[in-house]
């Protein structure tokens, strides 16, 4: 049981860890746009 | 659209979930292997995700190559990067399958060579569109995304045409498996191609507004007033080839 759960886990591990850099990708895109918008405020 | 997306996420987690629990209770005990033999019902759906994946990026690059189409060349990133994300699961599973099964984590057998060299291939093109700064850089991970696909049809029928140490297919290759196991597996895929749906989904929109930042950002720095004379940079560039001209 132990190898099934080490592979299950692995599994979300992969997948949590690729949805966290599109987050954090995300959350970088969203401060550039918000610089951007305040440059043109300017 | 953007109004589904929460609903489509939640229906998926559900999804998982139940493929998860078919996975683990209502699939039936394999007699050889035992409870190890449910990596199967993870490893095998990541795999055909993967290659579909890897199938809509050969698509899309081939039509990047005839039409230039930005979508297109969006979606081979995309389908590129979530299909390497699979093929990492399968990478990663496979391993912790047969370390209990075979008795070793890795073998240099035919059919696990060709898929971490699929692998390599997707990561190389991966790395190509992060770090090449040409502007061809689409037009030549096109190309690489046509080659690189060639090896999905080998890694598919590494088994079927040559002796090797993976299982073979259970579906369509002259295997048989137990009905309840069949409907967990197809469920799993069902789940995983969903998930790997909205991620794609996700993915493309996140490239679409990072270009329309691209685009914003290059357009305020053509725009942006010169701290030197108070007018903007493309008047300081024409005063510039203007002296030069002049020089000459």
């Amino acid at each position: 049981m132990t190898y099934l759960y080490a592979a299950y886990a692995a599994t979300w591990i992969i997948h949590i860890a690729y949805l966290s850099t599109l987050a954090l990708r995300y959350k970088r895109l969203r401060d550039q746009v918000r610089e951007l918008k305040a440059h043109s405020d300017e | 659209m953007k109004r589904a997306f929460p609903i489509l996420a939640i229906l998926t987690a559900i999804l998982l979930s139940y493929a998860l629990y078919s996975a683990l209770v209502v699939a039936p005990r394999e007699q050889t292997m035992g409870d190890v033999q449910r990596i199967f019902y993870y490893h095998v759906p990541s795999a055909w995700t993967a290659f579909i994946l890897f199938f809509i990026n050969f698509g899309a690059s081939v039509y990047y190559l005839i039409r230039r189409s930005t979508k297109a060349d969006v979606i081979a990133l995309v389908t590129a990067e979530v299909g390497v994300v699979f093929c990492t699961v399968v990478l990663v599973t496979g391993p912790i399958w047969a370390k209990p099964v075979w008795g070793i984590w890795w073998t240099w057998d035919l059919r696990l060579t060709l898929t971490l060299v699929l692998w390599l291939i997707y990561v190389s093109y991966l790395m190509l569109r992060r770090f090449s700064t040409s502007g061809q850089t689409p037009l030549i991970a096109a190309v690489l995304a046509v080659f690189g696909a060639l090896d999905v049809p080998l890694v598919y029928f590494s088994i079927w045409f040559f002796r090797t140490q993976h299982p073979q297919p259970v579906i369509g290759g002259g295997g048989s498996i137990d009905p309840r196991m069949l409907h967990v597996l197809l469920l799993n895929w069902l789940a995983f191609s969903c998930f790997a749906a909205l991620v794609c989904w996700s993915r493309y929109r996140l490239e679409m507004l990072h270009r329309e930042v691209d685009e914003a950002q290059a357009m305020e720095a053509l725009l942006q007033p010169s701290f030197v004379t108070g007018r903007n940079s493309v008047a300081v560039s024409q005063d510039k080839l203007r002296s030069t001209e002049s020089a000459q």
